[in-house]
C-alpha cells in the first residue's frame, strides 16, 4: 500500500544523497555553464520539456496539471510539456538525484526547498531565478508573456522568501499548507471539556489519557469500541519541529549546524513516551492514517497536512475506511497545539517549482515561462480548491472568484466540503505565524531523523523497553548515525579529511603506475624499433 | 606484450574500483544446518502460528517460516510474505542485505525474530531479523471465495489463496482497473479492480513492488472488461479490510 511506498523513498533519499555527494566531489563537478538569460524567446523553435508533477493521490489534481499544460501548449504552440506524475516527494526527489548523474533531469518540477539545497551539491543544475524575475520582456508579470503573469510583488512574500537558499532564489512556491488539527469535538465535550480556539500540548495530553478510561467490558467508555488512539500525528517530524520551534529549543542554525539533539529534544521525547506507554498517543506509521481513526470515532486529535482535509470528518469525501464504520460526529479544524498560544508558530509546507539548467537557454526560458503559468489564476484557484492548500499570490487569494469560493463553506460535501475550506481559511489566517526550517545540504535527512526520535521512543515504550537517559545517549547516536548527521558539515564543506589511503589502495595505484611507465617504455621501444629498421 | 600490458591494466583498475566502491562488508545470513525440514516440527524457543497469533502486539516475537513471495528490498530491508502449513507471516522491513535478498527463493525457511505489529488491520511482523534455515517449503492456494464478507476470512490473513469465479465490476466511468485507487496513477503505478460475488463487491490489487508493470498479472489486469469471469490467486493481505494483492488472474 502507500505506506510502503512512502518509507521507501525516505530510505531512498539518505542512499542518493550518499551518492550525489559522493559524485559531485570525485567527478570535479564539471557540471553546466551557469544560464545565460537570452534577449528574446526564440517562437520558432520547437521545445518539449519535462514536468515532473507530484499529487496528493488525487484525480482531479492531476486533470488541472493536464489543463494547465492544455492551456499553456495553446499559447506556446512551440513549447510541448510532457508530464510524468509522482504521489510523494521522496520519488522526485529520488529520480532526480538519480538523473543529475546522467544529465537528464526534468526541466520543470515540483519541489521542496530542502531538496534543491541537495541539487545544488552539483554544478549549475538548477537555474537561478532571480534574473527571470526581474526580466522586463519574460520575467514575473513581463511584457511579452502570452498570458496574465503575477507581478513579484503579488507572490506572497513569505512563501517567495521560502524558495530563497543563500539569497538566490531557486524556486517559485506552487501552493502552501500548513498542518491543522483535526478535533472530534463531539468526544471532547462528552468528556467534559471545552475546546479553546488554540489546542495547547498540555490540553491535548489531558484529554487524551482522560479519553484512555474503559468500562467494565473493557471497552473505551467514550466511544464503546476496543479500539482508541485519542491522538495521533501523521508527520513525527514537523511535530518535533513545531515543539522545538515553539520552544526556541534549538533544531538548525541557518549555517546548517545541528542543534536538535539537546536537552530540550530529550525533555519532550520523555513527554512524548510517557503517553505513547499508555497508548494515548501514536503516529502513522506505527498506526496508520489519522483520518482511517478519527473518521471510525478511535481518535479525537488527528494531526495532518490541511491538504488532507478532504480525508477528514464524518462526511469526508474521501475516505479509506468502510460507511459502516464511519461514526457521527462534530469536526473542528484548529492550529497545531502550542506552548505559547498568544504567538502560535505553525510549519509551512507545500509544492514549489524549480527549473532545471540545460546547455540549451532558450529551452530554460522555454520552462521559466511554463513555470510562471502555474502562478496564474485559473492554476492557482482550481488547485487550491481540491485540497486544503492556499494560492501563494495575494492576486488568486484576493480574486472575487475565490472569495465567494470560501464564503461557501459547508453547502456541499464536495468542492465545498466545510472542513478543507476551515482548513485553508486557518492556513490564510495565520500566514504571518508559519515558518520552515533552514535550507541547507543534509537539512532534509535532518527532517528525517527528527520524526525517527519520535518513532522510535514511541515504539519502544510500547515494546517495553526502558526510556532512560542510557535509552536516550544510544537513541542519539543511533541515529545520528543512520542519518549521516555526522558527515553533514564536511560534505557541505567539501574539505572532508577521509584518513590515509588504505595499504591495498596504495599497492593498486602503485601497480597502475608501473603499468603505465611500462606501455610507455614499450611504445618507445616500439619506436626505436621501427626507426632502426627504416 | 600489448595484450598482456592491457590485461594487467584491466585487472589492476578492476581490482582498484573494488576496492574503492566495497568499503563495507555485506553481512550474510548465517546459514543454519538444521535438519528440521519438516515443516511441522519448530525449534526450540520458536512460537507455534497458534502462539504467534496469540502473541500480544508489540511484543517480541520468534517463528520460523518459509518465504513464499518477496515484496520489495531497498536500503536492506526486506518486505516478504511467508507462511508455514499453519498459517501466514508479513514480514515488513525486515533487515536483509542484498546479498541475503537473493537468497530468499520461494520454500526458503527462515527463523525470524521480530515484533507482532497492525498497521490499518494488517498484522505483521517489524523491526526482524532472521537467518536462513534448511527445509522448503512452498504453500498450495487455498479457495477462499465462499469465505469473503465472513469474520473467520482473517483466520486466513497472509495466506497464498485463491479465488474463483468472481466477476470484473466498474471501477469507475466503466474502466475495469485504475491505475492508484482513484486513477490518479500510470502504468506501472499499483492497479486497483473491482470484483464481485454473490452480490458483494471487493476492491483487489495488482502491488506494484510484488508484480511490477511486466508481469503477466499486471497485463492481464489491464486487459480485463467489465463483466469478464476471473479466477485469482494472490495474497491475503489487508488495508481496512480484506484487500488482496494478487499474483495471477485468469479471465474464464
Amino acid at each position: 500500500m502507500i505506506r510502503e511506498k512512502t518509507k521507501r523513498a525516505i530510505c531512498g533519499i539518505l542512499a542518493l544523497c550518499g551518492m550525489l555527494t559522493v559524485l559531485s566531489g570525485c567527478h570535479g563537478s564539471k557540471g553546466l555553464k551557469p544560464f545565460a538569460l537570452p534577449d528574446t524567446f526564440d517562437e520558432t523553435k520547437p521545445f518539449s520539456i519535462t514536468f515532473w508533477a507530484k499529487n496528493d493521490t488525487n484525480k482531479t489534481q492531476t486533470e488541472i496539471y493536464q489543463q494547465a499544460i492544455d492551456g499553456f501548449e495553446s499559447l506556446y504552440p512551440n513549447i510541448t510539456v510532457n508530464i510524468r506524475l509522482y504521489t510523494n516527494y521522496g520519488d522526485i526527489y529520488n529520480d532526480v538525484i538519480t538523473n543529475i548523474s546522467t544529465g537528464t533531469t526534468p526541466n520543470v518540477c515540483i519541489t521542496y526547498p530542502d531538496h534543491i539545497a541537495t541539487y545544488l551539491t552539483g554544478t549549475n543544475i538548477v537555474a537561478p531565478l532571480d534574473d527571470l524575475f526581474a526580466d522586463e520582456a519574460y520575467g514575473l508579470g513581463g511584457s511579452q508573456l502570452r498570458f496574465d503573469g503575477v507581478t513579484q510583488q503579488e507572490i506572497v512574500p513569505k512563501f517567495l522568501e521560502e524558495c530563497a537558499i543563500d539569497g538566490v532564489h531557486y524556486a517559485i512556491p506552487f501552493m502552501r499548507s500548513t498542518e491543522a488539527c483535526y478535533v472530534n469535538k463531539t468526544y471532547v465535550e462528552a468528556l467534559g471539556y471545552t475546546l479553546p480556539d488554540t489546542l495547547t500540548w498540555d490540553f491535548i495530553w489531558e484529554v487524551s489519557e482522560a479519553a484512555m478510561a474503559k468500562g467494565e467490558d473493557g471497552n473505551f467508555l467514550i466511544n464503546g469500541q476496543n479500539v482508541l488512539i485519542p491522538f495521533i500525528y501523521k508527520s513525527t517530524d514537523n511535530m518535533m519541529i513545531q515543539m522545538l520551534q515553539q520552544l526556541d529549543g534549538g533544531y538548525s542554525t541557518e549555517d546548517g549546524e545541528i542543534l536538535l539533539f539537546n536537552d530540550t529534544t530529550k525533555s519532550l521525547l520523555y513527554t512524548i513516551a510517557e503517553h505513547g506507554e499508555t497508548r494515548a498517543f501514536s503516529t502513522f506509521k506505527i498506526s496508520s492514517y489519522p483520518a482511517n481513526f478519527l473518521n471510525a470515532g478511535q481518535c479525537i486529535f488527528a494531526i495532518d497536512s490541511t491538504a488532507g482535509a478532504t480525508w477528514m470528518g464524518t462526511d469526508a469525501p474521501l475516505s479509506d475506511i468502510s460507511e459502516d464504520k464511519l461514526v457521527d460526529f462534530e469536526t473542528a479544524v484548529l492550529p497545531v497545539p502550542q506552548f505559547d498560544p498568544e504567538h502560535p508558530q505553525m510549519i509551512s509546507q507545500g509544492p514549489s517549482v524549480c527549473v532545471f539548467n540545460k546547455t540549451d537557454p532558450q529551452e530554460v526560458l522555454a520552462s521559466w515561462l511554463f513555470a510562471q503559468y502555474l502562478l496564474t489564476d485559473e492554476i492557482q484557484l482550481s488547485y487550491a480548491q481540491t485540497e486544503g492548500y492556499i494560492p501563494v499570490t495575494t492576486k488568486a487569494q484576493n480574486s472575487s472568484a475565490y472569495q465567494e469560493y470560501l464564503s461557501h463553506s459547508g453547502e456541499d460535501n464536495t468542492t465545498h466540503y466545510e472542513v478543507k475550506i476551515q482548513a485553508s481559511q486557518l492556513l490564510l489566517d495565520h500566514i504571518e505565524d508559519t515558518f520552515v526550517t533552514p535550507v541547507f545540504n543534509g537539512s532534509a535527512s535532518l527532517r528525517d531523523a527528527a520524526g525517527q526520535l519520535i518513532e522510535n521512543v514511541v515504539k519502544s515504550v510500547r515494546r517495553g523497553e526502558a526510556v532512560d537517559e542510557g535509552y536516550m545517549s544510544d537513541l542519539y547516536d543511533d541515529v545520528i548515525s543512520l542519518y549521516r548527521l555526522d558527515q553533514i558539515g564536511e560534505t557541505a564543506s567539501g574539505k572532508a579529511d577521509l584518513g590515509p589511503l588504505p595499504v591495498t589502495a596504495v599497492v593498486l595505484l602503485a601497480s597502475l603506475g608501473v603499468v603505465w611507465c611500462l606501455m610507455l617504455l614499450y611504445l618507445v621501444w616500439q619506436r626505436i624499433k621501427r626507426k632502426k629498421s627504416k | 606484450m600489448k595484450k598482456c600490458l592491457a590485461l594487467i591494466l584491466s585487472v589492476c583498475t578492476m581490482a582498484l574500483m573494488l576496492v574503492g566502491c566495497n568499503s563495507t562488508t555485506s553481512s550474510s545470513a548465517a546459514v543454519s544446518s538444521s535438519a528440521a525440514a519438516d515443516t511441522d516440527v519448530k525449534s526450540e524457543g520458536v512460537m507455534t502460528y497458534e502462539e504467534y497469533v496469540a502473541a500480544e502486539l508489540d511484543s517480541q516475537v520468534v517463528i520460523e517460516t518459509y518465504v513464499q513471495a518477496k515484496q520489495s528490498w531497498w536500503e536492506d530491508k526486506a518486505t516478504v510474505y511467508t507462511q508455514d502449513k499453519d498459517g501466514a507471516y508479513f514480514l515488513y522491513d525486515m533487515a536483509c542485505s542484498q546479498e541475503d535478498y537473493e537468497k530468499l527463493t520461494p520454500g526458503t525457511k527462515i527463523k525470524v525474530t521480530g515484533y507482532k505489529a497492525e498497521w490499518s488491520g494488517e498484522v505483521e511482523i517489524v523491526d526482524a531479523t532472521f537467518e536462513i534455515l534448511e527445509g522448503n517449503y512452498i504453500a498450495e492456494p487455498i479457495d477462499v471465495t465462499d469465505m469473503l464478507g465472513k469474520d473467520e476470512l482473517i483466520d486466513y490473513q497472509n495466506q497464498f489463496v485463491s479465488f474463483t469465479g468472481m466477476t470484473v465490476e466498474d471501477s469507475g466511468d466503466g474502466a475495469a482497473f485504475l491505475y492508484s485507487w482513484d486513477g490518479s496513477g500510470s502504468d506501472g503505478d499499483d492497479l486497483y479492480f473491482n470484483v464481485s460475488v454473490d452480490g458483494q463487491t471487493y476492491v483487489f490489487t495488482v502491488e506494484s513492488y510484488l508484480c511490477d508493470n511486466t508481469t503477466d498479472v499486471y497485463q492481464a489486469v489491464k486487459n480485463l472488461k467489465v463483466g469478464d469471469v476471473v479466477d485469482m490467486e494472490g495474497f491475503l493481505y489487508w488495508y481496512e479490510g480484506v484487500n488482496p494483492h494478487i499474483t495471477s488472474l485468469t479471465v474464464k
